[in-house]
C-alpha cells in the first residue's frame, strides 16, 4: 500500500511538474526571432538571401531573422506540415502562385489586406497582386514575378547556319533537323518534363501556343480535346526523332540548366534565373557569352504569336503567427523597391516604377544579365498564362502529370490519359 | 501473503511473473510513445476531413478504408510495393549470404572488408537517393559513362525514362544500401556456428555445398528470420530513396504504398485518406511479419 501510494505520489509531481513547464512564459529577453522558409531553385541565389537577411537584422537589431530553404517540390508540403503546430514552425514563407487558394481556404495565411498602403498598389504592378489575391483579399506581398522563357545557343545555332532562333515550334524542329544532321548536339532541346510541377508549366507554355487552354471561363477542365492531343503528340515525336533530349522525361529545371550549361543542347526552356548563371558564371556554365533569349515561339497556323508560363510566388506570414509585425515587418523589407532593384541579377522586380523613365535605365545597369531580362520581361511578360487558382491544386496538378507522363512513355495513348486526368479534375471540382 | 503466493503460482509461472515485471517499464513507455500516436491515426481514419485551422471533420466510419480498398490505383500500387520488396530483399539475402560467407572464410583484408562494409549502411537515405539520382542522369551520369568506356554501349541512355526500368534501378540504389545490414547480421551468425558438425560431415564424406545447404543454412535460420522480418518491414515501407530519384516517376511507376500515403497525407491534405492508407500498411507488414515467423521461427531453435 506504502508503495502504490509513493508511486501516485511521483506520478503526480511529473503531472504537476511537466504543466508548469508547458506554462513558462515563452516570450524570451532580447530580440524576436521570425523563422523564414524560402526555396534554393530558381531566384535569387542563397548568398544574395543571406545577404538580404543581414540588412535587414543590421537595420532592426530588435528583431532577428533566421532564413532555411528547400528545393521547390519539397516547400508545399514543408508549409502544410509546419502549420500543424501551435505555434507554426515559420513565421514566413514562401508560397506559389497556384497554392494561394489552398492556403487562403485552410487558414494559413495572414489577412494582409489592410496592411497594404495605397502608394504600394499604386506602384506594384496589378498583374502581381493577382499572385497573392484570393476573393479580394491579399494574402502576402508578391515577390518573384517570373514566367518561363526559351534560351539558345547562339554560336551553335550560328554552326548550323542559323542566324535568327526560331519563331515557331515548327522551325524549331526544322532548325533541329540540321542541327543533328550537322552532329552539333545529339539532342536539340532539352525540357523539364518530369513528375513534377515543372511538366504543367512547359505544358501550358505548348498548349496554350497551339492555341488551347487548361480551364474554360466556367473552370472545367479544357485540355482534353483536339488541340491537347495535338500538342501533346507533337511533344512524344518529338523524343522519338531525337530533338527533344530523351532524359526531360525526368527532368526538372535545374537539370535543364546543367545540360544546356555544358553546350549539350541548343535550346531550353527556363525560367529567368538561368540566363545569369549560363551566360555570366563561369564556374557554373561552360557556354558563357554565347547564350541568348528570344520570344517562346507558338504553333503555326494556332493565331497565337507567343505563349509562356506565368510563374510568380509571394511571401506570405503564418496566420498563426505570434509575431506577426515584425514577420511582416520584414516580408515588406524583403520586396521593398530598393531591395527588389538591387538584388534584380535573378529576379526582376514586382514594381512598375522601376521599369519606367530613368529608373528602367538604372535596373539595367544592376546587373549584366539585366541588360537582357530586363527587356525580355517587358516583351514576354503579356503572353504569360497563369495556372486555375483552386483548392485543390496540388492533386489536380499530379493528377495532369501522371497524363503527360503515361502519354509520354507510351502507357496510355495522348487522349485516353487527357480524358483521365480532365475526369479526375471534374470529381475533384464537386 | 507470501505463502499464499507460493501456492498458487508454479516455479515457471513466477519466472513470467518475474519477466514482466521487468519489461513493464519499458512496456509503459513504449505503448506511451507508440500506442497514442497509433490510437490518434485511428480516429483520423474514420473521418474526412479537409485541412488547415479549424478544419471541418466528417464522420465516415469505414469510408476511407472501403473506398481504398475499392480503388484499383490502391491494389496497382501495393502490387508495385511487393514486387520492390520481393525483389530488393531476395537479391540482398542471396548478395548478403555471399559476402557474409567471403568475410567468414577470412580472405586476405577480411577486416578491412568488414569495416568497408558499414559505409554504404552508414550513409543516410537521402544521401544515397541523392547520389544515384547523379549516377543514373542521361548527360552527365557515372553510370552512363563507365558503361561507355567499357564499350557497353554506344551512346548516353536515358535511364529513368521507362516506369519499369527506373524501378528496378531504385531496387539496385536499395540493395547497395541494405546489403551491409544483411551481410553483417549473417556473418556474426556464423561466427558463433559450432565447427564441429561441418568436420564431422567432412570426414564422412559430404562436400562443400552439401556441408552448406544441409548444415550451415539449417544453423543460420534464426539469425535469416531476424534480417528477413526487419528488412521486408523496412523495404514494404521504403519511401526516401524513391522520393530523391524519382518522385514516383515517371507515370507513378515508382509510386510505392508509403509513397501514395505521404501524397494523400501531406501533398493533397486528405488526412483521413491517408491515416486509413497507413493502417492498412501497417496490417500488410503485420501479416508479413506473421508469415515468417510461422515458415522460420521453430522454437528448438532458440534452445
Amino acid at each position: 500500500m506504502k508503495t502504490f501510494r509513493s508511486i501516485a505520489i511521483l506520478i503526480l509531481t511529473l503531472i504537476v511538474l511537466a504543466s508548469m513547464m508547458g506554462c513558462a512564459p515563452k516570450q524570451p529577453a532580447g530580440p524576436v526571432t521570425i523563422r523564414v522558409l524560402s526555396m534554393e531553385q530558381a531566384g535569387p541565389t542563397v548568398d544574395e538571401m543571406n545577404a538580404i537577411v543581414g540588412e535587414f537584422n543590421q537595420a532592426n537589431p530588435d528583431i532577428k531573422v533566421e532564413i532555411e530553404y528547400v528545393a521547390y517540390d519539397a516547400l508545399h508540403d514543408k508549409i502544410t506540415t509546419a502549420m500543424a503546430s501551435t505555434p507554426p514552425a515559420y513565421d514566413v514563407f514562401l508560397v506559389d502562385d497556384i497554392w494561394y487558394a489552398e492556403f487562403a481556404k485552410a487558414g494559413y495565411v495572414m489577412d494582409a489586406t489592410s496592411r497594404i498602403t495605397q502608394d504600394m498598389r499604386d506602384k506594384i504592378f496589378v498583374s502581381a497582386w493577382d499572385i497573392t489575391t484570393v476573393d479580394g483579399k491579399v494574402y502576402g506581398m508578391p515577390w518573384l514575378l517570373d514566367e518561363k522563357y526559351f534560351f539558345y545557343n547562339k554560336k551553335l545555332l550560328q554552326e548550323a547556319g542559323f542566324n535568327a532562333p526560331p519563331k515557331t515550334w515548327e522551325e524549331l524542329v526544322e532548325q533541329s533537323k540540321v542541327i543533328k544532321e550537322k552532329g552539333i548536339v545529339e539532342y536539340p532541346i532539352v525540357w523539364s518534363w518530369g513528375q513534377y510541377e515543372a511538366a504543367i508549366c512547359d505544358w501550358v507554355i505548348l498548349l496554350y501556343g497551339n492555341g488551347g487552354s487548361l480551364v474554360d471561363a466556367n473552370g472545367a477542365p479544357a485540355f482534353n480535346n483536339e488541340i491537347g492531343v495535338k500538342t501533346l503528340t507533337w511533344m512524344i515525336q518529338t523524343i522519338d526523332e531525337g530533338i527533344t533530349n530523351p532524359a526531360s522525361v525526368s527532368y526538372v529545371e535545374e537539370d535543364v540548366r546543367n545540360v544546356f550549361s555544358q553546350g549539350k543542347a541548343v535550346f531550353a526552356v527556363n525560367w529567368n534565373y538561368m540566363y545569369d548563371l549560363v551566360n555570366f558564371n563561369t564556374e557554373e556554365s561552360q557556354v558563357t557569352g554565347q547564350i541568348k533569349m528570344a520570344l517562346m515561339p507558338a504553333f503555326e497556323g494556332s493565331g497565337v504569336e507567343s505563349a509562356t508560363i506565368n510563374g510568380s510566388m509571394g511571401f506570405s506570414v503564418a496566420a498563426t503567427s505570434p509575431n506577426q509585425d515584425a514577420a511582416w515587418k520584414y516580408v515588406e523589407f524583403l520586396t521593398s523597391e530598393d531591395i527588389q532593384n538591387r538584388y534584380s541579377g535573378h529576379l526582376l522586380p514586382i514594381w512598375q516604377t522601376s521599369f519606367q523613365g530613368e529608373n528602367l535605365t538604372k535596373l539595367q545597369s544592376y546587373s549584366p544579365a539585366n541588360e537582357t531580362t530586363v527587356p525580355m520581361f517587358n516583351a514576354q511578360f503579356p503572353y504569360a498564362h497563369v495556372r486555375p487558382k483552386v483548392p485543390y491544386y496540388p492533386e489536380a496538378s499530379k493528377a495532369l502529370q501522371l497524363a503527360l507522363q503515361e502519354a509520354l512513355t507510351k502507357q496510355k495513348t495522348p487522349e485516353q490519359a487527357l480524358n483521365d486526368a480532365a475526369a479526375k479534375w471534374i470529381e475533384l471540382a464537386k | 501473503m507470501q505463502s499464499c503466493m507460493k501456492q498458487k503460482f508454479t516455479l515457471t509461472q513466477q519466472d513470467a511473473l518475474l519477466g514482466f515485471g521487468l519489461i513493464l517499464p519499458s512496456l509503459l513507455v513504449i505503448l506511451g510513445i507508440s500506442l497514442q500516436p497509433i490510437l490518434s491515426t485511428l480516429y483520423l481514419s474514420v473521418f474526412e476531413s479537409s485541412r488547415g485551422i479549424n478544419a471541418e471533420q466528417t464522420f465516415v466510419g469505414l469510408g476511407n478504408y472501403t473506398s481504398l480498398l475499392s480503388d484499383p490505383v490502391f491494389w496497382v500500387t501495393i502490387g508495385r510495393t511487393l514486387y520492390f520488396t520481393l525483389v530488393s530483399v531476395g537479391l540482398e539475402l542471396v548478395l548478403g549470404l555471399a559476402i557474409a560467407q567471403l568475410i567468414h572464410s577470412h580472405p586476405p583484408g577480411w577486416q578491412f572488408l568488414r569495416t568497408s562494409l558499414i559505409i554504404p549502411w552508414a550513409v543516410p537515405t537521402i544521401v544515397n537517393g541523392t547520389m544515384w539520382r547523379w549516377i543514373y542522369n542521361a548527360d552527365y551520369g557515372a553510370l552512363n559513362g563507365l558503361f561507355l568506356q567499357l564499350g557497353l554501349i554506344d551512346k548516353y541512355i536515358p535511364w529513368l525514362t521507362k516506369p519499369d526500368v527506373a524501378m528496378n534501378l531504385v531496387i539496385v540504389a536499395d540493395i547497395w544500401h541494405s546489403v551491409p545490414f544483411i551481410a553483417l547480421i549473417l556473418q556474426a551468425a556464423l561466427a558463433t556456428l559450432p565447427v564441429d558438425l561441418e568436420e564431422a560431415a567432412a570426414v564422412d564424406g559430404a562436400n562443400a555445398l552439401q556441408r552448406f545447404f544441409l548444415i550451415r543454412l539449417p544453423l543460420l535460420r534464426p539469425a535469416i528470420l531476424v534480417a528477413l522480418v526487419i528488412r521486408t518491414v523496412e523495404a514494404f515501407r521504403v519511401f526516401d530513396i524513391i522520393y530523391v530519384i524519382t518522385n514516383g516517376g515517371p507515370a507513378f511507376g515508382t509510386v510505392t504504398i508509403s509513397y501514395l500515403t505521404y501524397l494523400e497525407t501531406f501533398s493533397f491534405g486528405n488526412v483521413g485518406r491517408g491515416a486509413a492508407l497507413s493502417f492498412l500498411i501497417s496490417i500488410f507488414t503485420l501479416i508479413m511479419a506473421f508469415v515468417y515467423i510461422r515458415i522460420l521461427y521453430r522454437p528448438e531453435d532458440s534452445q
